[in-house]
């Protein structure tokens, strides 16, 4: 268990000595959330329907361009390869640099999410099931992502490609998320649209990591 | 007689060779008799008219995308446990054909979605995950294209594929609690088919006929693999078809 939080701590050590890498994706789910408003108009009414959408989108596919820089580098300079030969099980190294990379790349959006949210006129009880929903969510986006990311190394193309892949894969999060945040806008019960991330959560998490290995062991073969 | 001997291309190669004119002959037979029931016999139905009539390749290419994935995920998994080239070689040729399915399923179904719903496409649970199903095979052949070496392909392809078995059925009960507006299923297992006698035989002879189609044109595609990827052994360079 202390490699995994090795590895943790390595990764996050990384990013933190080049932060523009991570800057840079936030910028984009800032930038992509307010060019909305300005394509479509500025009727509030309208904004607040679109909004969890529109957010929710934009989380999807800022965790798809953080995705690829996931294994890319350990796997260029070596780093991947004594990972597997290590005797530590790849499942549990794998899950570390899953977490590492939804602490860089998910939690931010979560914690990025209300000042969106005001943007689009949401008024308090909607925007913390919006918090929620995607504190719920986006682990998910990373531990399939991952999956992606692992088939893809190496591969021409990858960065397209990973987006061809997983974004597929995202849409039952993408439906039970934004559904949630639309249900409390309009005062309905979101209880059950909670159940079902935190089942998709405890899905992904049982398979994803062994998915992701096995693939990593394929690429480097 | 050993079953097993089938597994290695070499023996596999000629057995698919005869195999598929008996495919071909069945899908032409089957097609036949299922085309001449669905427009000269089955009655036009009392509420949709003759349009009706385009469920009888609608139907079936949609049952046929979601049965080949499957066996595409079943060939992919044989290949991944017991590292059978052969198998991963299955699944490769079945991919296209699953997504011609999957397409052809879609655009009849706006065809059919036209005159009855007025309108080309509604965002509709079983619609919607048609076209997921169409956006994961085009992900499993875009996936297996892009990697040069064919066993890393084939492996890649294969854990994509069983990813993907587990997710249709997820994607599928959340695109349908998501939003629901597509006719009741009309053939169903556990109670009386809601259909004449007549258009349940055209649809399930059109259902075979698909299926025949489909196994004579993956047993050409897994030929075609074959010859690709053993043509540096000996018995690809000693076949008398391509001597002359």
């Amino acid at each position: 268990m202390s490699a995994f939080f090795a590895i943790i701590r390595r990764d996050l050590l990384l990013v933190f000595r080049r932060k523009s890498e991570v800057l840079t994706i936030l910028f984009f789910f800032i930038i992509v959330t307010s060019l909305f408003p300005l394509g479509i108009g500025a009727d509030s009414g309208l904004l607040r329907k679109i909004a969890p959408g529109i957010i929710w989108v934009a989380a999807l596919l800022a965790t798809i361009l953080g995705l690829s820089r996931l294994f890319i580098s350990d796997y260029a300079d070596g780093t991947l390869e004594q990972m597997t030969l290590s005797p530590t099980p790849l499942v549990l190294l794998v899950g570390g640099k899953i977490t590492a990379h939804w602490i860089v790349c998910g939690l931010p959006l979560v914690l990025l999410a209300p000042v969106i949210g005001i943007q689009f006129d949401l008024n308090s009880e909607t925007l913390g099931t919006l918090i929620l929903a995607l504190l719920l969510g986006t682990p998910i986006l990373s531990l399939i992502g991952a999956i992606g990311a692992a088939l893809t190394l190496g591969v021409r193309g990858g960065g397209v490609l990973l987006s061809l892949l997983v974004l597929p894969l995202y849409i039952p999060v993408l439906i039970f998320g934004a559904g949630a945040v639309f249900a409390s806008s309009v005062g309905l019960d979101v209880s059950g649209h909670f159940s079902l991330l935190a089942a998709l959560l405890v899905l992904s998490l049982a398979f994803a990591p062994w998915a992701t290995a096995a693939s990593i062991r394929i690429a480097i073969e | 007689m050993n079953w097993f001997s089938f597994s290695s291309p070499a023996t596999f190669y000629p057995l698919a060779g005869k195999l598929i004119p008996l495919f071909w002959v069945l899908a032409t037979l089957l097609g036949v008799a299922g085309l001449w029931i669905s427009f000269f016999v089955a009655p036009a139905d009392a509420v949709q008219g003759q349009g009706y009539r385009i469920i009888f390749v609608h139907v079936p290419a949609s049952w046929m995308s979601m049965f080949i994935y499957m066996v595409m995920a079943a060939w992919a998994a044989i290949g991944l446990i017991f590292n059978t080239r052969l198998s991963a070689m299955m699944a490769q040729a079945l991919a296209p054909t699953g997504a011609l399915m999957a397409f052809l399923s879609l655009w009849t179904g706006a065809f059919w979605g036209k005159p009855m719903w007025g309108a080309w496409w509604v965002w509709d649970a079983r619609l919607t995950s048609e076209l997921i199903l169409l956006f994961l095979f085009l992900g499993f052949i875009a996936l297996q294209a892009s990697i040069d070496d064919v066993r890393r392909a084939d492996k890649a392809g294969a854990i994509l594929a069983l990813v993907g078995v587990v997710n249709v059925p997820i994607i599928y009960f959340s695109v349908k609690w998501w939003n629901t507006l597509h006719q009741g299923s009309s053939v169903s297992m556990t109670k009386a088919p809601a259909m004449a006698h007549t258009m349940l035989w055209g649809m399930l002879l059109m259902a075979l006929c698909f299926w025949m189609y489909s196994i004579a044109i993956a047993l050409m595609r897994v030929r075609v693999i074959i010859l690709e990827r053993e043509s540096h052994s000996d018995w690809v360079k000693n076949l008398k078809a391509l001597q002359s």
